[in-house]
């Protein structure tokens, strides 16, 4: 028998919290992109060496996504939206050191991801149309969809949730479920299939969350045009 | 082995095979879709390629929905104690 999926192995106590393998993989992830950041940007030049050079085409590239997504200013957004893809990225990739699995394999990991991305929604939506605004876009076409917007609100955060969870949970099951059946260097090619789709589901996290956050926060489509052509 | 265990592994096997149709055929209109469209105009290849791959991802994500079901009826059954 296959061990579940969905139940989590506990490393270590710390009092009486109970601290799994996904908190401590979540945890190294976090501290080595802390540490990348810090490092990469302690000297900033000018003129730019390779390293910043790399660094700065990342963000670039996000910055490049953003505009082309949400058809605004890209400035409030990069640090939240850049932070998601990262996380989520190199949570996907953490499989390729032996041993550890991706934390995103559990739906907690999900779900704290999908929490942010629904408080990010109201935050957003709040500050650019203020609190009465932002109420107005759930009557927006007529009061009659305000059930349908309140529902929608909920489930397409959940979607969003359960998608990145059985996309790479499925994943980390049909190498474990190969593994058993066959040799070692067969789940290899299914390996390689599940980088791929790590990097496609994070950057699908990061569009949906992106347009979510543009059509509570973007504002009108026409003073979105105004604000392009001004510069 | 009861009733309920019984009807849980017919259930998830059910759930995974018929909600696995509706996805197949969706990515194969896509597919189809898209070697049309790059046999037309095979400049754009690159731009069609990263959509269908996008496309493809979110279509997918029905027959994962599927697989969840199936996994939480196997394993996380709320009337297996």
């Amino acid at each position: 028998m296959i061990e579940s999926p969905l139940v989590m192995k506990t490393l270590f106590m710390v009092g009486p919290v109970p601290v799994t393998e996904p908190v401590v993989v979540t945890w190294g992830i976090m501290a080595a992109l802390a540490l990348g950041g810090f490092f990469a940007t302690r000297s900033l030049a000018l003129s730019p060496t390779r390293y910043q050079a790399v660094i700065e085409l990342v963000v670039g590239a996000i910055e490049d996504q953003i505009q082309g997504t949400m058809h605004v200013a890209p400035k409030p957004y990069v640090a939240m939206i850049g932070t998601l893809f990262l996380f989520i990225l190199a949570a996907n990739w953490s499989s390729l050191i032996p041993g550890i699995e991706p934390p995103t394999a559990h739906i907690e990991t999900d779900a704290a991801l999908g929490l942010v991305v629904f408080c990010s929604i109201i935050y957003f939506g709040i500050r650019v149309r203020g609190i009465g605004g932002y109420l107005r876009t759930f009557a927006e076409p007529s009061i009659v969809m305000l059930p349908i917007n309140l529902v929608e609100t909920f489930t397409r955060t959940f979607s969003l949730v359960v998608r990145l969870f059985g996309n790479v949970m499925s994943g980390v099951f049909i190498i474990a479920i190969i593994l058993s059946l066959a040799g070692l260097f067969v789940p290899i090619p299914l390996m390689a299939l599940e980088l791929l789709i790590g990097a496609i589901q994070a950057y699908i996290f990061t569009v949906l969350a992106m347009v979510f956050i543009g059509s509570a926060a973007a504002g009108e489509r026409t003073s979105g045009r105004k604000q392009r052509e001004q510069p | 082995m009861n009733w309920i265990e019984i009807v849980s592994i017919f259930a998830a096997t059910v759930a995974v095979s018929f909600g696995a149709v509706g996805p197949a055929l969706g990515e194969g209109r896509a597919v189809a879709a898209a070697m049309d469209a790059i046999a037309r105009q095979p400049e754009a290849a690159g731009t069609i390629s990263r959509t269908l791959f996008v496309g493809l991802a979110m279509i997918e994500t029905m027959a994962i929905y599927c697989l969840v079901v199936a996994l939480l009826v196997l394993f996380a059954n709320p009337f297996v104690r």
